[in-house]
């Protein structure tokens, strides 16, 4: 049996209240209007496909370092680089065994992430091991478009294997076809897209509901029997419309959570299943698809394990600890789409030594510490010397993973003269639990509950956007407990 | 332990330029106008000069690398000329090469300089720059502000005190400072302000405002020393000499290991301990007439006091609120300003600082002249509260 074995998400604090962006908009476009409802996920200015990919993982499989599936694919549509293996990095800040670890970036489709998990289920299914699919999407939009009131930011996470199965694969059927709901042209940051009417009547009652049929006539599965059906789509009214004609139960449509969190793209058809799966019932038949040039189709059957394996979080618990952001400017700025004064800090030369970062990625991807085999003292970042003035031994510190480790602020600042996208910086000393303290930077810091003694956790996070050379560095960032 | 530095060397002579924006000046003529004071001061000519030594903390911004900023600038008579950089500390750096080469033996009168050309970058406070290659990628993104505001935190953490009583202090630091500057033509801040100002400032890096931070200037300072015999066969008398000269750098246990916490800065107290002994102090607070310390913020300043011993730990709040270290107090602190009013071009700093206390120990510091100071202790702070170099020079009069 080859199948979903764990499943987890990750959505951005942040949730832009989708009036404000009527209140700004509604003027040129009434049509904006009516969407004006709800709120919808947003990447603060340091997160990316990238960091919430990491999370997403660490939601599904946990944050212990040296775990060695077969396989982590990544899909986006929305990567940061057109040249640099996006899910390496992610490995490298989750700490996974990387060697004889398949890694690919799989991408320029809303469906990039359902056809992953398919390679992913054949890897598993030829005995390699467990693999694991991340889907992460940060999605730029344009002022005053009906994209900005619908796509959200937000990934998942899908692993599959043959042992510890939650939901089986029962079978799959993709229809390849070049049909244009919209694309995005190499060097764009923005969707163009074609009229919904068309896209709806063709695309999804088309082309999908036609892949869906050859999905259940090849697995011998009577529509009715579905009892939860995934159509990731930023049309309201389309997965009822679909499912109708298909003879699906309306009870088995899965909410695109549009109010909520927004399309999010290719990562939309994982986060989906992410959140139906929290809600599937052994025996339940699960039918996932994925549009985009065609159509991905999956149908899982959840086992009996369905209730035994849960996410650290999921797309629920993710839900449920969102922000109000209510800045519309705030948004923009994040998302870098105003031509703004950040003023002469800001000027900065940020060139990234390429040979040092290398040399540094225990400490800069994977946040690996020290620990001292002579008198067990844990040390930020690692050194030739332990820093103990009691021990001091040379060339004794063992790698010491620091990521999953939680600590207390023992000090601090809100910093409004450095540059930052956020400002004030919050910055200071952090004292981790067993050992171990660095100075570090802080994010999603909410001022009237934060001090001296706030505990934290530490997150993959952008550090810092060099836009001359279109390079950005990563590192940690302590965030207080929720 | 060794003899130490004790009265083996003598100011000759010390001068320091008006610092404030000085948009007209170029390096040079900040160097040149220190420079005419104090060689005048001396009663010495220029080719009586045997060694010099140039502290500038940011060269970038200044005048680029190397010792011939200074020894083209003053047409020094082609002696050895060393440039040092040691953060803030970088002028009493100077300082201490200036004056060990005169104890060695290996020249009889050698010249310390520091500058710092800090107002050509376009913007307030110090200028942005790199703290190395591998450090950039993980030191958090801070500001100096930023950096010494995790003293407050730290402090608050340790001894209780309420935010509101921190920051009343720390106002009372500035305001001290501000009504010492308005007494110094050459501060680069000449006006008093009120606690109220302080505390209604615009926050720059919580808890500190924007009177809480030092003055970003243009500036240079220096001296010239010498051995007591030759200072006397040159006709000086009521010689000011160098009573202890210490320096200690971090090594990193203050940030990595676990035995700091963030309410005090553990190099100021080594190189206090070290200057006392080396000075023959043993209590500090009755001993030391003055000091001017590294107030690049008011909290610094604050927590100073303790790591100076002067006052007791946790005690400092109230010391300052009892205006100890006022004009009129027991040991007055920045009787000419300090960093907060004078100005701070980081390599003239620590040199003004010891040209203060020349005056002061001379007599001839004008409307902010002590009663009979005996001893001025001078204190310099760069780098952060957990990763720092700290200076510490006593001086007085020689031979007492």
């Amino acid at each position: 049996m080859v199948g979903i074995t764990a499943y987890g998400a990750y959505l951005p604090r942040l949730r832009l209240q989708k009036k404000v962006i009527a209140d700004a908009n509604g003027w040129f476009d009434s049509g904006l209007v009516g969407l004006g409802k709800g709120e919808k996920t947003m990447c603060n200015w340091d997160e990316d496909a990238i960091t919430m990919a990491t999370e997403a993982y660490a939601d599904c499989m946990g944050r212990e370092s040296g775990q060695a599936p077969a396989a982590l694919f990544l899909a986006s549509t929305s990567l940061p680089f057109a040249d640099r293996q996006h899910s390496v990095i992610v490995a490298e800040a989750l700490n996974l065994e990387t060697a004889d670890l398949r890694t690919m970036d799989v991408t320029s489709s809303q469906r990039a992430a359902t056809s992953a998990l398919l390679s992913a289920l054949d890897i598993a299914a030829a005995g390699n091991g467990e693999a694991v699919v991340v889907a992460a999407e940060h999605r730029l939009t344009k002022c005053a478009s009906r994209e900005e009131m619908l796509f959200g930011d937000g990934a998942a996470a899908i692993s599959v294997g043959t042992e510890g199965v939650v939901a089986e694969l029962v079978t799959s059927f993709t229809q390849a076809t070049d049909m244009i709901d919209h694309y995005r042209a190499e060097g764009e940051h923005f969707d163009y897209g074609w009229e919904e009417r068309w896209v709806r009547d063709v695309g999804y009652m088309g082309i999908l509901r036609r892949a869906v049929e050859g999905l259940l006539s090849k697995a011998g599965v009577d529509a009715a029997d579905i009892k939860h059906f995934i159509l990731p789509t930023d049309q309201g009214r389309v997965p009822a419309m679909v499912a109708k004609r298909l003879g699906i139960a309306d009870t088995a449509i899965a909410d695109n959570l549009l109010q909520s969190v927004g399309n999010t793209g290719a990562a939309q058809p994982l986060l989906l299943l992410a959140h139906r799966l929290e809600q599937a019932e052994p025996g339940d038949l699960i039918l996932l698809t994925g549009f985009g040039q065609g159509c991905d189709t999956l149908l899982f059957r959840a086992t009996k394990a369905i209730n035994s394996k849960k996410p650290l979080m999921g797309v629920s618990g993710h839900m449920a600890r969102g922000v109000a952001e209510e800045n519309y400017n705030k948004y923009q700025s994040f998302n870098n789409l105003l031509d703004k004064e950040l003023g002469k800090r800001a000027d900065t030369d940020k060139t990234a030594f390429l040979s040092a970062m290398y040399r540094n990625r225990g400490l800069v991807n994977s946040f690996i510490g020290g620990k001292c085999s002579a008198c067990d003292t844990v040390q930020m970042p690692k050194h030739n010397y332990c820093v103990n003035p009691e021990c001091g031994a040379f060339k004794t510190q063992e790698d010491h993973p620091m990521s999953g480790v939680t600590g207390h602020v023992a000090t601090w600042t809100a910093d409004r003269l450095t540059f930052d996208f956020n400002p004030p910086a919050y910055f200071g000393l952090v004292k981790f639990d067993g050992g171990g303290r660095i100075m570090m930077d802080m994010t999603e810091v909410d001022p009237d509950t934060f001090d001296i003694g706030t505990e934290v956790s530490v997150h993959f996070r952008i550090k810092q956007i060099d836009s001359q050379r279109g390079f950005r560095k990563y590192f940690w960032k302590a965030v207080p407990a929720a | 332990m060794a003899r130490g530095i004790k009265d083996k060397v003598v100011i000759l002579g010390a001068g320091c330029s008006k610092f404030g924006e000085r948009w007209e000046c170029e390096p040079a003529d900040l160097m040149a106008e220190a420079f005419e004071e104090c060689i005048a001061d001396a009663g010495i000519e220029k080719n009586q000069i045997e060694a010099a030594w140039q502290a500038t903390g940011i060269d970038q911004f200044s005048v680029g690398p190397g010792a011939m900023p200074l020894s083209m600038a003053l047409r020094l008579p082609y002696i050895p000329v060393t440039r040092l950089e040691n953060y803030c500390a970088s002028g009493t750096e100077a300082f201490r090469a200036a004056t060990y080469a005169v104890a060695s033996g290996a020249c009889d009168i050698a010249l310390a300089m520091g500058f710092e050309k800090l107002k050509d970058t376009g913007y307030g406070g110090l200028p942005q720059r790199s703290r190395g290659v591998s450090n950039d990628m993980y030191y958090p993104n801070l500001s100096a502000p930023g950096m010494f505001a995790q003293l407050a935190a730290g402090y608050r953490a340790k001894y209780g005190t309420s935010k509101e009583d921190l920051k009343r202090a720390m106002a009372h630091v500035s305001v001290k400072s501000h009504a010492n500057g308005l007494k110094n033509p050459k501060a680069h801040l000449q006006r008093a302000i009120t606690e109220e100002q302080v505390l209604n400032a615009p926050m720059i890096a919580e808890p500190i405002g924007l009177y809480d931070c030092c003055g970003v200037s243009d500036g240079a300072a220096c001296a010239i020393v010498t051995t007591p015999e030759m200072a006397k066969s040159l006709g000086k008398k009521d010689l000011i000499s160098v009573k202890a000269l210490q320096l200690c750098a971090s090594n990193g246990e203050e940030g990595g290991f676990d035995n700091w916490d963030g309410s005090y800065v553990a190099t100021t107290r080594i190189a206090a301990k070290r200057a006392y002994e080396e000075a023959g102090v043993t209590k500090p607070r009755k001993e030391i007439s003055m000091t001017e310390v590294h107030d690049c913020f008011s909290v610094t300043e604050m927590v100073t006091m303790e790591d100076l011993f002067l006052s007791e730990d946790g005690g400092s709040v109230k010391d300052v609120l009892d205006g100890v270290y006022d004009a009129d107090g027991e040991v007055p602190c920045q009787i000419d300003g300090g960093l907060k009013c004078f100005g701070h071009p980081i390599g003239a700093s620590g040199l003004r600082m010891l040209y203060e206390m020349y005056l002061q120990l001379g007599g001839r510091a004008g409307d902010r002249q002590l009663s009979d100071p005996k001893l001025g202790l001078t204190h310099n702070l760069g780098g952060f509260p957990h990763q720092n170099v700290v200076s510490v020079a006593i001086i007085g009069q020689y031979g007492v």
